[in-house]
């Protein structure tokens, strides 16, 4: 970017941020301008938040993010490879001018990927979701950087259950707010978490109250539509003792040539005997065939099991994005506790994905299990990265954890990295891991039965993560298979 | 129905075929029967399409048409089945699964409309009872801890729910107890019919007491050495393959 430029975008900021000050009763007709200057400064933390007329207590919560933000190194243990990030050519907040003409904007999509949620059932569903009666699953959806529409909030409410986006918990319920937020990942805990905690824009809240069980699956939308926007959503999930919710997210982004930033934050807390459940299916847009444009999808997703019994079950089925980041732990802390990781990672072309979890035993007689799936095709790179750490006082502490690897083809690439850490001599631990490469015996069998070349590799793909895809509730399964076989297209014959 | 001209083919650049040549018409049942490794399952690989395998020389005609030109789907939809002699395991995929996505692969490529859950179901039903197969069995994984006979039993019941118009059965017999080969036999002749027909690879005179065949091939180094009828197959069983040894070489 030359220097004219940033003087200009700097000069943009400095303006709208006096506006705000000068003009705050105006403020709702401000939101006409949908977009925050290009850039990220201070004043930018500044803008959002006024943006959002937030308290003061988080504005000076963002701001030091902002500042330790500036401090902190890149990761750069992981497997992935890409250019240095260009934190100020990016828009930081976008919302769509209301929420009514926001799912038109469709219309701008490249038609190449409209053809893809065609097949998927999306662009249906998407406004069977907006319109928020046939789906009998509750929706909070977030465009860009807000949360444009959260159904069957009434009929929570009716049983104690709070879902709301994370904007409306923040003026409604402070309180549980401020008390969990960045409790369990703390702003400066990497710098993709810490640049969220600073310029974070939407995303979802749930309570569920003690001894309730959630009546339905709750489920976020995301999407990013705005050329060169990062999406930086917070979700904040928290079940009180002997709760029990599942939570569905979803995402997906139009076809950019340029990277765009995906950098969230998902914290969940389980109180004693509680149960949250966490399902992904995460299709952001990987990039073209040769790699060009997609989303760098960096985040930070932790669990909390803060009471006794409780217990944090992450299920994932990664398959879009550019770059994939992404190791959803949990904590064990309350005694007896148990966490789950059951995920599915396919790469194709050019994608590149790192990722795995962490299961920290810190309580007496906790369990975690770990089933990882990763599936490799084209020219893409893909690797399980996992920690298991038993301290001390884990007494009885138990994991098992399997990682599997298929490769498609012979340009691709899949590598398993382990780590235990066993501080407690009555742990137990058992590792398994298996790589193999998809057979033309099998391919040939299907074939020999009709079943054509891409249908029969989607098949044998899904056999493949079947006790990971099995974890997901029904609605979720279906279209998780059939993206499966989407995005494995091309890499047969 | 079937006509196999001069037929040549290698793998890995060694020739397994020689200039096969078999003919066999519409509502027909053929038998080969021939030494290990003469080239039986290369032949049914060659005619469901293996990639792997490169046809230099010969042509293949089904009804009049080319089949070599044509993808493995696009012989199974035309109504190639092959009875593996080796089923392959697909973890993870259930047989109730697999048997729907092919059914519907292939109606979808006939033109046909395809089968609803239920409809599928019930035709699954009045198959798999017919061969002796167990619900429980449809809820596991294709071939993965199938018994041998189990396998096999398996393959029938595919070919009996594709219903297909040439089906090769390759071994099929081998590791059936005497009870599943009657069976199997019997699901096999249920399907005899004047427009379809069967190409049966086995080692077993046995297997053509139940299955009568019209015709018998002597299949030695690539290529058929001897035709005849029924009583073809009890000569061999009693004076082995060495007689056509030399005279294929
Ligand atoms: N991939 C391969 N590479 C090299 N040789 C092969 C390959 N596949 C088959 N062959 C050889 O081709 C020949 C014919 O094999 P084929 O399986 O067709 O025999 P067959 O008649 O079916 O024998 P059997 O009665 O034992 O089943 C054998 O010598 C076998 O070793
Ligand atoms: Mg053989």
């Amino acid at each position: 970017m030359s220097d004219i430029s940033n003087a200009r975008i700097e000069q943009q900021t400095i303006d709208q941020v006096n506006a705000l000050d000068t003009y705050s009763a105006g403020f709702v007709t401000d939101i006409e301008s949908d977009k925050a200057p290009k850039g990220l400064s201070e004043d930018i933390v500044r803008f959002i938040s006024a943006k959002k007329n937030e308290p003061e207590w988080l504005l000076e919560y963002r701001l030091k993010a902002y500042r330790h933000w500036l401090k902190m190194p890149e990761p750069s243990w992981a497997k992935v490879d890409f250019p240095e990030i260009d934190y100020q050519d990016y828009y930081y907040y976008a919302a769509p001018k209301s929420s009514e003409n926001a799912p038109e904007t469709l219309d701008d999509v490249d038609p190449k990927l409209l053809e893809t949620y065609e097949k998927l059932g999306i662009p249906l569903r998407e406004q069977e979701i907006l319109a928020g009666v046939k789906n009998p699953v509750a929706v909070d959806v977030v465009f860009d950087s807000v949360s444009v529409a959260t159904t069957f909030k009434k009929k929570l409410k009716e049983k104690g259950v709070i879902f709301c986006s994370i904007s409306d918990a923040i003026k409604d319920y402070p309180e549980l707010v401020k008390k969990y937020m960045g409790s369990v990942v703390p702003y400066h805990d990497n710098k993709h978490a810490c640049l969220n905690a600073a310029v974070f824009t939407d995303g979802s809240f749930v309570y569920i109250p003690e001894g309730v069980r959630c009546p339905m699956e709750l489920s976020t939308y995301f999407r990013i539509n705005e050329m060169n926007t990062g999406q930086f959503e917070r979700t904040l999930i928290i079940a009180d003792k002997g709760a029990y919710v599942s939570y569905l997210e979803g995402c997906t982004a139009p076809m950019r040539d340029e990277n765009q930033l995906h950098a969230a934050v998902v914290e969940l807390i389980t109180h004693d005997d509680a149960e949250i459940k966490y399902s992904t299916v995460q299709n952001w847009y990987p990039g073209d065939e040769n790699g060009k444009g997609g989303i760098y999808n960096f985040v930070t997703k932790r669990g909390l099991c803060e009471g006794k019994n409780s217990k944090i079950s992450w299920t994932q089925v990664e398959t879009g994005s550019a770059i994939t980041w992404k190791y959803p732990s949990c904590i064990l802390k309350g005694d007896g506790s148990q966490g789950e990781f059951y995920s599915v990672a396919i790469t194709n072309n050019h994608q590149q994905a790192d990722t795995g979890t962490k299961m920290v035993h810190i309580g007496k007689n906790t369990k975690s299990r770990i089933i990882a799936k990763g599936i490799s095709a084209g020219h893409s790179d893909s690797t399980y990265r996992g920690q298991v750490k038993v301290l001390a006082g884990a007494d009885n502490a138990r994991n098992f954890t399997q990682c599997d690897s298929l490769l498609i083809g012979g340009t691709c690439g899949a590598h398993t990295v382990p780590y235990i850490d066993a501080k407690n001599p009555t742990a137990t631990l058992e590792h398994e891991a298996t790589t193999s490469k998809i057979s033309d015996d099998q391919l040939f069998y299907c074939r020999q039965r009709g079943i054509g070349e891409e249908e029969a590799l989607a098949l044998i793909v899904n056999g493949f993560c079947r006790e990971v895809m099995q974890n997901l509730p029904m609605e979720f399964a279906v279209e998780a298979q059939k993206l499966i076989g989407i995005s494995l297209e091309g890499s047969v014959g | 129905m079937i006509k196999i001209k001069d037929l040549t083919a290698e793998i890995d650049g060694k020739q397994i075929l020689n200039g096969l040549n078999l003919e066999i018409g519409a509502g027909e049942v053929h038998a080969i029967m021939g030494p290990n490794g003469a080239g039986k399952s290369t032949l049914s690989y060659i005619l469901s399409g293996r990639e792997e395998y490169e046809v230099t020389g010969g042509s293949i005609e089904m009804n009049g048409e080319n089949i070599l030109e044509m993808s493995p789907e696009e012989r199974a939809a035309a109504g190639v089945f092959l009875a593996f002699q080796y089923p392959v395991e697909i973890p993870g995929v259930q047989m109730s699964t697999f048997l729907k996505t092919a059914l519907n692969s292939v109606r979808k490529a006939r033109g046909e409309e395809e089968l609803d859950a239920l409809a599928l179901l019930k035709l699954m039903k009045q198959k798999q009872k017919q061969i002796g197969v167990s619900d429980e069995m449809l809820k596991r994984a294709v071939n993965v801890g199938f018994s041998g006979g189990e396998k096999k039993r398996n393959e029938v019941l595919q070919m009996m729910m594709l219903e297909p118009k040439f089906a090769v059965l390759d071994e099929t017999d081998s590791g059936l107890d005497i009870d599943a080969l009657k069976v199997v036999s019997e699901g096999v002749n249920a399907l005899r019919a004047e427009d379809r027909s069967f190409l049966v690879i086995t080692h077993y005179q046995r297997l053509l007491d139940y299955i009568k065949p019209d015709v018998v091939h002597v299949l030695a180094k690539g290529k058929i050495v001897k035709t005849g009828g029924p009583e073809l197959a009890l000569d061999l069983e009693k004076n082995g393959y060495a007689q056509f040894e030399e005279k294929a070489a």
